[in-house]
Parts: C-alpha cells; sequence; structure tokens
C-alpha cells in the first residue's frame, strides 16, 4: 500500500496463562482509513483493539503507532483515543466537562478550551445540549458525546469499540452514515471493532475479518464479500452455498473443476492452493442466482423446484432442490416479479453465472493453547 | 395497601404479622422518646404529664458533656480511619483479582462473625501487654476493627456500580492515575463514600462493649449511661439523653440511605446504554 | 508497600514477557488491600493469637507464669458453675438464632416479593432500629418487660391478666427476647439478599409444572434462599453467644452467660489465663454448635426435595 502506515502491528501475540487471545497477528492501518476488525465474540479483536489504546499488554510483539514503539507506552501517553462500548460517560459531569476532560490536561486558555468544545459538539451535532447530564441523554446522544470527547483531543487514529451495538437498528443505520461521514470530514484513523458485518461492510475502506484469536483476511468490502478466502470468512459474511467440486485441471493462475450440475468451471486459484484427494470446496452467494420466468432465456440454466421460502418483505428467500445436489440451494430473489407468489413444489429454472464462483481454502484448525 | 392485600389473599395473614413485626421492632425505640418527655421519675404508664425538665438536668451535667465530647472524638477519627480503611479493602475487592483475595476479606470481615466480646478481651490483652494505658486511643483502634466491615460493605455496594471502563476512558483521554482518581473515582463514589462515614461514626457513637473495656477512664456516652443505670433516680436523664442519641443516629443513618441511594441511581443510569 | 514483602507470593506462573509483577493486577490489589488487611492483622488476628497463647498459661499473683498447661482448659470445661454457663449461653444462643430466623424469614420474603417499588424503603425500615444504640435498647426492654412495665400494664388494662406477671424479666426468655429483637435485621438482610438473587422464573416453572404455592416454595424458593439462611444462622448464633449486656440488664440470675464470667476474669478476679481459656472454648463450642445447625439446614432442605 502506498499509503503511510498509521499502525503497524508486527506478530503480536497476548496469552491469557495458556489461552491464546492473540496468535501472532501482524496487520498495517494506513493513514486516514477507516478499518474494521471483524470477528465472532472471542475472536481477539477487541483484545486487539485495547492493545492498541494501551489496556491491554501483548505478551509478544510490537506494535508501532505513527512509527513509535507503543508496547509499553501506558494508554495516557498513547496519540489515540477510544470510544468505549458503553460510552463511559463521566455520571458526575455535564456534556461539556465530559468533552473537556482530557483537554483539562494541556492547560489551554480558558478560551481556546470553551472553542474546541464547542467545534466538537457541533461536529456531533450536540450543540446546546453542553449542560445536560449523562443520565438525561439518549443512547444516540450518549454515543455522540463520547465520540466528541475523543474526537476533541485530536487523536491520530480514534478507536471504537462496537460504539453501535447498544443502539436499536434504525438508529445504528443513521448512524453509521453519521460515522462514516464524521470520518471523511476529520480524517484521521478510524479503527473499528465489530461482530456485525453489515456495519463492516458499510463502514470500511479495509477488513479484516478475526477467528481464534488470528487474521482470516484482510481486504476491501467489496473483495471480502465477494472473493472470500476461506469457508469460515466466507460464512462469516453472508449467505452461500457451499459446493464440493472435482479438480479436472490446474495451471499457473486458474483452476478448472467440476461442479456437478453446474458443469466445469474455472476460477482464480488463490494463492498456496493444495486440493485434498482432488476435491475442493467452492462456493456462490444466493443473490448471484436468479430466477428465469416463461421465456426468458439465459447461457446457463439449471432446473429445480421450490422446497422452502421466507418471506422477507423487500425479498422472498428460497429453497431450490435440484437432482444431483447433496443440499438445496439457497437463493434470494426481490419481490418485484412475484417471486412471494410461488408455492411451495413449484418446478422453477434459475439462471448462474460461472463467474461468480469463489474457490474457497479450508479454514486453519483453531487451537488456543 | 387493598392491592397488596388482594394480592396476598392466599395468605391474609402476612400484612398483619409485618405489622406486629414492624410494632415489635419499633416498640423500645419508640418508648424512650415517650418516656423521657414523661413528668415522673418512674416508666410506667398511664404517663404523668409532659414535661421536657429531664433535658434541661442534661445540660449542667458535666460528667455527661464530657463523655459526649469523648464520644464525639472518637466517632469522627474511628468514622475517618475505617472509612480510609474501607476505601482501600473495598477498591482492592472490587477493582482487582489476587490471589490470598478471599482469606484477606475473610480476616477484614470477621468482627462481624466474632463475639463482640471476644474481640474486646483479646484488644484488652494486648493493649496492656504492650504496656499501653488505656485512653480514648485505644477505643479509637478497637472500635475502627469492628467498624471496618460495615465501611467495607457500603462501600462495595458503591464500588461495584462503578464502571472500570470510566477509568479507562480517562486514562485514554491523557490523565494519570492520580488524576484519574482524584478526577472520576473519587466525585463517582463520594456518595458512597460519605455514607460510609455515617453509618461508622454512628455505630461507634452507639458501641458499647468495646468502649467498656479500653475506654479506661474517658467513658465515652452509653458507658456513661451503663454507669447512670445503677441508679434508678437517674433513669429519666439517661432516657432523655438516649432520645438524643437515637434521634441523632436515625438522621444520619437516613442521610447515609439517601446518599446511597443517589449514588446507586446515578451509577446505574449514567451506564445503562439508550 | 512495595512487592518485596509478598516476595513469596510474587512468582507468576503465566508467561509475562513485559510488565512487570508490580504493574500486575496481582500486585496492585495487594497493595491496595494491605493497609486495611495489615491493620486486621494487628489488631485482630495477633490478639486473637495472644489470647490463644494465654489460655496455655497460669496466673501466678501479678506475674504470669508461661509454662504450657492445659489447667485451664480442664478448669473451664469441668467446673460445673463455667459448664452450666456454656451449656446456657449455647442454648440461648441457639434459641435466639432459630427465633430470628424464623421470625424474620417471612419479613424478608415479604420484602423481596411484595415489596413493590419501595423495597429499598422496607429494609431502611427494618434496619433502622437496629442501628440505634444497643444498650439503650436493651434498656427499653427491661421498661417494657419490668413488674410495672409497659407489657403488664398492658395486659392487665386489657383484662388479660389479673396481677402484674413476675416471669416476664430476669430470666433467660427476657435475654432472648431482647436479642430476637437486637438481630433482627442481621438476619433479615442477608435472607433478603438471597431471595433477591432467585430467577422469578423458577418459581413460575415450578408453578407451571404443577406445584401448588407452598410447594413451590418448599421446593425452589426455600433451597435457594439456603444460603441466606445459613449466613443469617451464624451472623446471629456466633455473637450471640458472647453477649455481656443484656443478660446482665434483663437476664437476672438464671439469665447469666458465659460473657459475664469472662469479663469477672479480666477485672476483679484478674485470672487473664482463665479468662482467655473461656473466651476460647467459647469460641470452639459456638463454632462447633454452629457447624452443626449448617450441616442440619443442608440436610433438611436436601430432604425436601
Amino acid at each position: 500500500m502506498a499509503d503511510r502506515a498509521m499502525i503497524e502491528i508486527q506478530s503480536v501475540s497476548k496469552y491469557y496463562g495458556i489461552y491464546k487471545a492473540l496468535d501472532a497477528v501482524s496487520l498495517s492501518i494506513s493513514e486516514g482509513e477507516f478499518f474494521s476488525l471483524l470477528g465472532p465474540s472471542g475472536c481477539g479483536k477487541t483484545t486487539l483493539l485495547r492493545s492498541i489504546a494501551g489496556f491491554e499488554t501483548p505478551t509478544e510483539g510490537e506494535i508501532l503507532i505513527d512509527g513509535v514503539p507503543s508496547v509499553d507506552l501506558p494508554p495516557n501517553r498513547r496519540p489515540t483515543n477510544m470510544v468505549f462500548q458503553n460510552y463511559a460517560i463521566f455520571p458526575h459531569l455535564d456534556v461539556s466537562e465530559n468533552v473537556a476532560y482530557g483537554l483539562k490536561r494541556l492547560r489551554l486558555s480558558a478560551e481556546e478550551e470553551r472553542k474546541r468544545v464547542a467545534d466538537a459538539l457541533d461536529q456531533v451535532r450536540l450543540s446546546g445540549l453542553g449542560k445536560r447530564k449523562a443520565h438525561e441523554l439518549s443512547g444516540g446522544q450518549r454515543q455522540r458525546v463520547a465520540l466528541a470527547r475523543a474526537l476533541v483531543m485530536r487523536p491520530k487514529v480514534l478507536l471504537l469499540d462496537e460504539p453501535l451495538s447498544a443502539l436499536d437498528k434504525k438508529l445504528r443505520e443513521e448512524m453509521q452514515v453519521e460515522l462514516r461521514m464524521l470520518q471523511k470530514a476529520v480524517g484521521i484513523t478510524f479503527v473499528l471493532v465489530t461482530h456485525d458485518q453489515y456495519e463492516a461492510l458499510a463502514l470500511s475502506d479495509r477488513i479484516a475479518v478475526m477467528f481464534g484469536g488470528r487474521i482470516a483476511q484482510i481486504a476491501t468490502p467489496k473483495e471480502i464479500y465477494q472473493r472470500p478466502r476461506t469457508k469460515k470468512v466466507a460464512d462469516f459474511l453472508g449467505g452461500m452455498n457451499f459446493l464440493t467440486a472435482k479438480v479436472l485441471g490446474e495451471r499457473d493462475d486458474a483452476v478448472s473443476v467440476d461442479a456437478a450440475r453446474f458443469g466445469a468451471v474455472n476460477l482464480d486459484k488463490p494463492q498456496g492452493f493444495a486440493a485434498a484427494n482432488g476435491e475442493v470446496t467452492i462456493g456462490i452467494r444466493p443473490e448471484r442466482l436468479r430466477l428465469l420466468w416463461d421465456d426468458d432465456r439465459a447461457p446457463h440454466e439449471l432446473a429445480g423446484r421450490i422446497e422452502n421460502r421466507a418471506y422477507f418483505g423487500e425479498v422472498t428467500h428460497l429453497m431450490i432442490g435440484v437432482d444431483g445436489l447433496e443440499q438445496p440451494l439457497s437463493m434470494v430473489e426481490t419481490n418485484n416479479y412475484g417471486a412471494d407468489d410461488l408455492p411451495i413444489g413449484a418446478e422453477i429454472r434459475l439462471a448462474y453465472d460461472p463467474d461468480a464462483f469463489v474457490l474457497l481454502a479450508e479454514d486453519p484448525p483453531v487451537s488456543r493453547v | 395497601m387493598s392491592l397488596l392485600t388482594r394480592r396476598l389473599a392466599f395468605l391474609p395473614w402476612l400484612p398483619a404479622y409485618v405489622a406486629v413485626y414492624f410494632l415489635f421492632l419499633y416498640l423500645p425505640i419508640l418508648l424512650i422518646p415517650i418516656f423521657s418527655f414523661n413528668n415522673a421519675a418512674t416508666t410506667t404508664f398511664p404517663l404523668a404529664g409532659f414535661t421536657t425538665k429531664w433535658y434541661g438536668t442534661l445540660a449542667g451535667n458535666g460528667a455527661m458533656l464530657e463523655a459526649a465530647r469523648n464520644s464525639l472524638v472518637v466517632g469522627v477519627c474511628v468514622a475517618l480511619l475505617s472509612t480510609t480503611l474501607g476505601i482501600c479493602a473495598a477498591r482492592a475487592i472490587t477493582r482487582y483479582r489476587f490471589r490470598g483475595q478471599r482469606a484477606a476479606a475473610g480476616l477484614i470481615m470477621a468482627p462481624l462473625f466474632l463475639p463482640e466480646i471476644i474481640v474486646a478481651v483479646s484488644l484488652l490483652m494486648i493493649v496492656l501487654a504492650l504496656g499501653l494505658q488505656l485512653s480514648l486511643l485505644t477505643v479509637i483502634l478497637g472500635q475502627t476493627v469492628f467498624c471496618v466491615p460495615y465501611a467495607m460493605s457500603v462501600l462495595v455496594s458503591g464500588f461495584e456500580g462503578f464502571d472500570r471502563s470510566l477509568e479507562e476512558a480517562s486514562y485514554d483521554l491523557g490523565e494519570t492515575a492520580l488524576g484519574t482518581f482524584r478526577r472520576v473515582t473519587l466525585p463517582v463514589v463520594a456518595p458512597a463514600i460519605v455514607s460510609s462515614l455515617l453509618v461508622t461514626f454512628t455505630i461507634s457513637l452507639d458501641e458499647f462493649i468495646l468502649a467498656f473495656f479500653l475506654s479506661g477512664t474517658e467513658p465515652t456516652l452509653p458507658v456513661y449511661i451503663w454507669g447512670q443505670l445503677r441508679f434508678a433516680a437517674k433513669l429519666p436523664g439517661v432516657l432523655a439523653l438516649g432520645t438524643i442519641m437515637i434521634a441523632a443516629s436515625i438522621l444520619m443513618l437516613t442521610l447515609a440511605e439517601i446518599l446511597r441511594r443517589r449514588a446507586e441511581s446515578r451509577t446505574r443510569i449514567a451506564l445503562t446504554p439508550t | 508497600m512495595t512487592a518485596a514483602a509478598f516476595g513469596d507470593i510474587a512468582e507468576t506462573p503465566a508467561p509475562f514477557r513485559r510488565g512487570s509483577w508490580m504493574r500486575s493486577e496481582e500486585a496492585r490489589g495487594l497493595a491496595m488491600i494491605s493497609p486495611t488487611f495489615l491493620y486486621a492483622l494487628a489488631l485482630l488476628f495477633l490478639p486473637v493469637l495472644i489470647v490463644l497463647a494465654y489460655s496455655f498459661w497460669t496466673q501466678d499473683y501479678l506475674d504470669i507464669d508461661r509454662t504450657f498447661t492445659l489447667e485451664n482448659y480442664r478448669q473451664a470445661l469441668t467446673e460445673p458453675i463455667y459448664r452450666d454457663l456454656f451449656v446456657r449461653s449455647l442454648w440461648i444462643a441457639l434459641a435466639v438464632s432459630i427465633a430470628t430466623v424464623v421470625f424474620s424469614y417471612p419479613i424478608a420474603w415479604f420484602i423481596s416479593f411484595h415489596g413493590g417499588v419501595h423495597r429499598n424503603l422496607w429494609l431502611f425500615l427494618v434496619t433502622v432500629p437496629c442501628w440505634t444504640s444497643y444498650l439503650l435498647r436493651v434498656m427499653s426492654w427491661k421498661v417494657i418487660l419490668g413488674y410495672g412495665g409497659v407489657m403488664n400494664t398492658g395486659l392487665m388494662s386489657l383484662g388479660v391478666i389479673e396481677e402484674p406477671l413476675t416471669s416476664l424479666l430476669y430470666n433467660s426468655n427476657a435475654v432472648v427476647i431482647t436479642l430476637v429483637h437486637s438481630w433482627a435485621a442481621f438476619a433479615i438482610l442477608p435472607i433478603y439478599v438471597s431471595l433477591q438473587k432467585i430467577d422469578r422464573t423458577l418459581i413460575e416453572a415450578a408453578r407451571d409444572l404443577g406445584d401448588s404455592r407452598a410447594r413451590a416454595f418448599l421446593r425452589v424458593t426455600l433451597p435457594l434462599s439456603l444460603p441466606g439462611v445459613i449466613s443469617a444462622f451464624l451472623i446471629v448464633m456466633i455473637p450471640t453467644v458472647g453477649d455481656f449486656v443484656t443478660p446482665r440488664l434483663v437476664g437476672g440470675k438464671d439469665g447469666v452467660m458465659i460473657a459475664t464470667a469472662i469479663q469477672a476474669q479480666f477485672g476483679k478476679a484478674a485470672n487473664w489465663p482463665l479468662g482467655a481459656a473461656l473466651s476460647v472454648t467459647t469460641m470452639v463450642l459456638v463454632s462447633l454448635a454452629a457447624a452443626c445447625v449448617v450441616f442440619a439446614l443442608r440436610f433438611a432442605v436436601r430432604r425436601i426435595r
């Protein structure tokens, strides 16, 4: 990456006794990047974030923040600030005092301090609420106070620990948009921890997916969704139809496989590709399958019947049984053309794009001790 | 109350039982004020008429005033000392995990589960064995041992609502450990601390056995009262004094309770998202 | 406090590469608790050890003979006067703790299950009398139970009795009544806390599975509140055995308990070793009795299932 690295994590491990919370994690986050750490609970993402903030000391490895080796620096001497999961708004202080909390250490003039607090509150659209106490604020407002309190310090990196998880769905979606806009406006590096794949996809420049204390894949949202490296990554980021395919042949950069009823498919060959006894797992996302109506024709077609369906308002999820496939295929169809009216048992045809298949590597075995 | 009786229809006797129980609890402490205003030197019904003369006799009672001064000195010192020690222990228990934690807490809380006379006797022996004089200081030291468990229970409940992330937020914003304690920890738990001061002061004010064994020639109020109980003629004065002490205790406990609740609701509300 | 003071605990098993032990959670926790712990060590643990030591020595007029002897214990356990006092003290402690727990349980249950939004107020009202001067409360009971006292005049004016009862004051009943009053809050609070911890859906599940209210209480609520009942027992029974004020004020001749004898050894009789032996014996006996009660309670509750 051409951009200057703001955070460099160099084979960081963290043990609790013999339990490995982080297992030799390395990654680099650029200046001005919105970076997400995504994974299920217990995958080590929060430990990694807290190691960057300085609340955890890695057992091994080094963390450079803006080029400065930082593992031995306490949190109050790092150019990072954090938005806590429960916001940690000081209950004995009002909103302005909360935001001004860190500034007090900088010994600014009263005028300067007031201006910076006002600007920060403006930035998160809380102007005029400066005199409110923590318990007089709604969840969304508390989150904004936490953001303002961190941003007012003008950190080089803003760390966000599941900042939206306590909000209800609608507010969460609003805050996602706002968070993204805020990051563009202030232009500093944001590191977000989340277990919500849609949040990570919607907000991030790049995402690191973590399982069992290790990084499974780092990529842009589009790439990580469309080209997941392993089965677990594919599964965690959304629905996926997994198929077992026979390897027909391989070249330098491509593998050709026999995907049962889908016929022969050419796939990009991932690094370190190795087929166990000539079989590989391939996958295709449900929305890449499409129903064909009446006289519609497509270059690649497959016949099947509806085995199950679930109505979701704007879309209908269908389970399609296809002869010769072990598992029914899952697909998503918008309700524009009447997919919600198809009865169970209906015979249908579906179209697919062979390029939409992705070759998935086996996940490394998880061992945390 | 009608709603309550309906809900408890399957246990019709319970409300009545609760009423009787509360009568049992409060009768003794209500009688003392009643008889203290009674215009007779005996404590029998019917009452002989209203008077405040027993309170008047207290004002000119030098020995009693001296005892009251002693109680005040002891109470303030015990409250400060036991609350300080309670803060250390409560913080260690709620904030950290370490080996020996349970054993240490057990020893500190032990006075709750020990016959007071044994604590008193053992302290008396060590004081005399060390060749120290019995004085108010020995009372203070002894009562502190006895008060720390109470201080701790008040403080632990205050500290438990205190979220660690508040302190982390403070470090994260550039504050040092000491500054964090001063600017975040202390203000947030202040009501619990004041509550502990009030409770331990009240306990010290009313505590008798340790004071009796350890006070030497300087009696506290309960020790003074004990001395007066032998003389039937002194009873009305003791009742008047007792009324004042009960009123003071209830006042301080009410204050402590209000503060404790305020502390609780403050931390609870501030830390529940949405 | 420095880490050196805890040298032997200082080895940590985890492979800490950095963050010296001083900065670790364990060190800070120990440093934090050490003032209070050392205070309790010096003024509670050490004195108790000295009492233990004295109990094996002999009073030799004004001096102490420090040769090891069990004579004090022989005296404490065989002399009829002490034996009677021990037996009575234990009986009174047992009666007081059983009565306190039995009478307090419904109150704790009431507050926990039907206290509504005012639970804290109820609890406060329960605790207030217990915080006011113990001495004054005992004195007040003397006024209530006396020959011309409130109880007698009240009963006579109601026509229940013809002339004042003399059996109210100056006996062990008076001691038990007074102590049950003293300890009420100490029993209610732990029971209340353990009742509060019970997940209400467990009781609903028991009802759903066919239990009547009473059976659900016996099979779910009561067993789950047992920890509270046990701590209520301990917190009442153990201190009661050494009570000193109540027997003196309302106990009369047959309400005297062991604490009076202990106090006498440190006062008039001035036989510290015997007083120490009496203290130690009291502690041992009451601990044994308490252990029996706890065991019996656990057994009884297990039988209910």
